[in-house]
């Protein structure tokens, strides 16, 4: 089985009218099915760039990018739009979710977008599915103006999730939660994580990262560490902890 | 994703903005309304003006005196005697596709029955005239070839001397005068009512062509001849032939104007209808400015809405939407707009002619034709100005949108 990331030298350039910046120099990288990955790093330290790449929404300058399996770089914009419904699935800092449109419908979204054909009924049957996964069987109706940010957060996840993709991408799933919300939110990774599920985040909160299994640290554009997480965080026992506290 | 679905996210976003969506369409509904109101009100003074033209009869061709000149001199229309009783019969005989001729004199006389007196036209025509105009005789019958040849002192009267001179009494069989010269009535026509001058067709007493010529003005020059063609296909030739030898019999040089004038019904449908043909082109330009100025007004919401609504396009295009989902989305929902404002506008264009027809008592015809091009044309506007703004959409840079606050 081939790994679910698979970077080979892939440099990012962006170039102005004299000067070119190198976001991401000569990254090669692998990650394996069942991971959970967390990329460190300060702003401008070509993390988000990273990101764009890993979740199809930009080509590499040079280099090579298989994910699960498949040459992303040789793609069009129709073939990248496929690629990220089939295989990623997206959760933002700022949960992106549309407004006036119920959780259901939300999740909905990625199986509209298919090129794989499902009635109306399938597709609210999976996204019932995919909301209780996160817990939220009960709010499917609610509008994201009547959930709480830790309750949109999971609706975002359950839209990530509902296409089956081989890959959860997080950008600051957490940036914009409290510490109890956020450790609530590193449960759901961490229980879907448990399911199989391959999660990379971004994430510049070390005590985040320590929920995650192997943590890439990235500055100036190349990876500077690549660790095993020592010291693993529990989420589910770290918010029974915050409870009794 | 499917057209349904498509369908349903557009229709959606116009019911978040029910008052911007109806501003928008606003200019839609006014530009279709005035074409509908305009075909509506033109169709029905068209159709007005053919009843007209077709009270003249059918295939009718009318010849009238023209100017001589001679010397420089010219003496104007119908000024001199020159259509001639045997113009008529050599049209009758030579001209091939006419069907019946009818040689025409007037003259105006004081008419007399009892103590009661009215003054009005006397037609002196052939027996055909009746068929030629297809103008029924609703009492008693025409004059015949008989009576022309003996200049019969008859008359066939129209409804309006029939109630001036005879009011309730039965005119058949009474004795009236005409500049005192005693003649029986022997027919009553069928009203006509206006004809397209606006004059009344029915102030007229008809008798034959040969009883004025030797009983009431005397001299043979005709004031009119009326020619029936076998059909309208028939119409340019007869008028043709017609022309040629009318031109020959009064031996005019190649370079002499004609000394009569032809008119046929369709020239004389074709100017009376000009004016309103005008008028029809200038409420035309004034509708079709009006969809355009509306169609600039769905292209400017169209344009905010997808600013507005970057990040959500964003979204769309992050969870896995191709360009032509966003295009199609944006597309059908500046049609929707459009087409849902030339629906309105129908409505509005249909109310405005009933209420013209009724209040102010214009005729309108409103025709399903209008209706239909009506339709599809606010549908093509919403196209033509929603296909820019849906195009920027669809090109938008995923993670330039996904930023976008």
């Amino acid at each position: 089985m081939p790994p679910v990331i698979q970077l080979d030298h892939v440099w990012k350039t962006y170039r102005s009218v004299d000067v070119e910046l190198h976001a991401v120099r000569d990254v090669s990288l692998q990650i394996q099915r069942g991971e959970f990955v967390a990329i460190m790093g300060a702003s401008g330290s070509g993390k988000s760039t990273m990101m764009n790449i890993l979740g199809c929404l930009d080509k590499p300058t040079q280099g090579r990018f298989l994910l699960d399996g498949c040459d992303v770089s040789t793609l069009d914009r129709d073939g990248l739009a496929d690629i990220r419904n089939q295989k990623v699935g997206f959760v933002f800092q700022g949960f992106n979710l549309l407004t006036r449109t119920s959780a259901a419908e939300n999740v909905e979204l990625p199986m509209m977008y298919s090129r794989h054909f499902l009635s109306a009924r399938a597709m609210r049957e999976r996204a019932l599915a995919a909301l209780a996964m996160v817990g939220l069987s009960n709010r499917s109706d609610h509008h994201p103006n009547q959930l709480s940010g830790g309750q949109q957060q999971r609706v975002a996840i359950a839209r990530a999730l509902v296409n089956q993709p081989a890959l959860l991408l997080a950008d600051e799933p957490t940036g914009n939660l409290d510490s109890k919300t956020s450790v609530e939110i590193m449960e759901v990774f961490q229980t879907l994580n448990e399911q199989g599920i391959t999660i990379v985040m971004v994430t510049h909160e070390s005590d985040i990262a320590q929920y995650n299994k192997r943590c890439l640290v990235m500055r100036d554009g190349v990876i500077r560490s690549d660790t095993i997480v020592s010291d693993r965080l529990n989420a589910k026992a770290q918010r029974e902890a915050l409870e009794k506290a | 994703m499917t057209a349904l679905a498509t369908f349903r996210v557009a229709l959606r976003a116009l019911q978040r903005n029910k008052l911007r969506s109806l501003l928008t369409m606003l200019g839609i509904v006014i530009g279709v309304g005035a074409v509908i109101a305009m075909v509506g009100i033109g169709n029905g003074a068209k159709s007005q003006v053919e009843a007209q033209i077709a009270t003249l009869g059918q295939n009718v061709i009318l010849i009238f005196p023209g100017s001589t000149s001679s010397g420089g001199v010219q003496s104007g229309s119908g000024g001199v005697g020159t259509l001639k009783l045997e113009d008529a019969k050599a049209i009758a005989d030579e001209v091939p596709g006419v069907v019946a001729v009818s040689p025409g004199t007037r003259v105006v006389a004081q008419l007399g029955f009892g103590n009661q007196n009215w003054s009005t036209s006397v037609a002196g025509e052939a027996p055909e005239y009746f068929d030629i105009r297809q103008w029924e005789i609703i009492e008693g019958a025409g004059f015949t070839e008989q009576d022309v040849r003996s200049a019969a002192k008859v008359a066939v009267i129209g409804a309006t001397v029939a109630l001036q001179l005879f009011g309730e009494e039965n005119p058949l069989g009474q004795i009236m005068r005409i500049r005192n010269v005693p003649f029986q009535v022997i027919g009553v026509l069928k009203p006509k009512g206006m004809s397209i001058m606006g004059s009344d067709q029915d102030d007229v007493v008809v008798v034959p062509f040969t009883t004025v010529m030797k009983r009431l003005s005397g001299g043979t020059n005709l004031r009119l001849i009326t020619v029936q063609s076998a059909g309208e296909n028939w119409t340019q030739s007869v008028v043709d032939g017609l022309s040629d030898l009318m031109r020959q019999r009064h031996r005019l040089a190649q370079d002499r104007d004609n000394d009569f004038i032809v008119r046929s019904q369709q020239e004389i449908a074709e100017m009376a209808t000009a004016t309103s043909k005008v008028l029809r082109l200038l409420l035309g330009a004034i509708a079709s400015v009006s969809l355009v100025v509306g169609g600039i007004g769905i292209m400017n919401i169209m344009l905010v809405s997808v600013t507005e609504r970057t990040r959500e396009i964003g979204i769309r295009i992050a969870l896995g939407a191709h360009g032509t989902d966003i295009m199609k989305q944006f597309l059908i929902e500046a049609v929707t707009l459009s087409s849902l404002g030339g629906v309105l506008g129908i409505l509005l264009g249909l109310g405005t002619s009933t209420l013209l027809s009724r209040f102010a008592g214009w005729p309108t015809l409103t025709s399903p034709d209008a209706i239909i091009v009506a339709f599809l044309f606010s549908a093509a506007v919403g196209v033509f100005f929603g296909l820019y703004p849906a195009k920027k959409a669809a090109a938008l840079d995923p993670i330039d949108a996904l930023r976008y606050e």
